[in-house]
């Protein structure tokens, strides 16, 4: 598989996304954000960090930057785009999926281990997963509390395109649960056609050996058995 | 010289953790009166122009696309001639 991973300035978890790929042989490249080639992706990754400092909102310079309009067209034609954390803030900034990434209902930025559940299989990202599996991966962020209109909201769970909710370790959804006041303990969307992911916690920090959680590695090894079967 | 200040606050429907933590801090300093705080921001503009219906059309669509996220934000702006 072909990963390119956009660094814009103030991205910061470019080479951890780069090094995460190559563990499972895929061929993943850095991609500067002033540049219109993509390089041919199977898969384009914005990563973590703060892009242009996250200055005015968090993604919301970044979505002027070339290289966004080539993966918006790139994300048009159907191809795969994943955001983490700050990327997912880009991703709602540039348009390509609904809701805004608000600052957390306790102001604090937070950055520890969290659970969440996995709520539907049917997609990419979650391929081979169980729905209602746990997963123990790293927040890291101020503005990850997901805000979209009542009608937003329904049509996405309607279409199962939440697929990764806040839970405790059990794969409960509730309030102690959820760390930034995220609507219905959101955790992660994609889009309608289940191509473009944004979640903010960071599968890349939980996928190497010897840190506190390799459950990261889960939804890596679901994307290599989806392009598996997808030939 | 035109100066346009923006001013970006968010919509009443959107909850203001900010203007929460706020609210409760000036009630516990006494300000029993102050019933609800919003955060916002104000962004200031200098153009080298004099042409005040131009400016507005311009700060029209710099709010529209990149000052506010109309999913949560509404914008007004003043407009005035300095020297």
């Amino acid at each position: 598989m072909k990963v390119s991973v956009i660094t814009f300035p103030g991205t910061n978890c470019d080479h951890d996304t780069i090094e995460v790929f190559s563990q499972f042989g895929d061929d993943a490249t850095l991609v500067w954000h002033q540049d219109r080639d993509l390089k041919n992706p199977d898969l384009v990754v914005f990563a973590g960090g703060s892009a242009y400092g996250d200055y005015l909102r968090g993604g919301a310079l970044a979505k002027y930057s070339p290289v966004v309009a080539e993966v918006i067209e790139y994300a048009r034609k159907g191809g795969m785009v994943l955001g983490l954390c700050n990327g997912f803030q880009i991703l709602t900034e540039c348009g390509l999926l609904p809701g805004t990434l608000m600052i957390n209902i306790g102001l604090d930025f937070i950055c520890e281990h969290r659970h969440i559940r996995v709520e539907h299989p049917n997609s990419p990202w979650t391929h081979g997963i169980a729905a209602g599996t746990v997963l123990d991966i790293p927040i890291a962020h101020k503005e990850g509390n997901f805000h979209i209109d009542a009608a937003g909201l329904q049509e996405l769970e309607d279409n199962e395109r939440v697929l990764f909710r806040y839970s405790d370790e059990f794969g409960n959804v509730n309030t102690d649960a959820n760390p930034n006041g995220s609507l219905n303990n959101i955790a992660g969307i994609c889009s309608a056609n289940k191509r473009v992911l944004g979640m903010m916690p960071h599968p890349e920090r939980a996928a190497f050996p010897g840190l506190k959680s390799q459950d990261g590695t889960q939804l890596f090894k679901a994307l290599q058995s989806y392009f598996a079967a997808s030939g | 010289m035109i100066k346009a200040s923006v001013f970006v606050k968010l919509k009443p429907s959107v909850l203001d953790p900010q203007g929460k933590a706020i609210t409760s801090k000036l009630t516990e300093l006494g300000y029993d009166s102050v019933m609800d705080v919003r955060v916002g921001k104000v962004i200031e503009i200098q153009f080298d122009e004099s042409d005040k219906a131009s400016v507005s059309e311009q700060v029209e669509k710099m709010c529209a696309t990149m000052l506010a996220n109309p999913n949560i934000e509404d914008y007004s702006y003043n407009i005035e001639i300095v020297e």
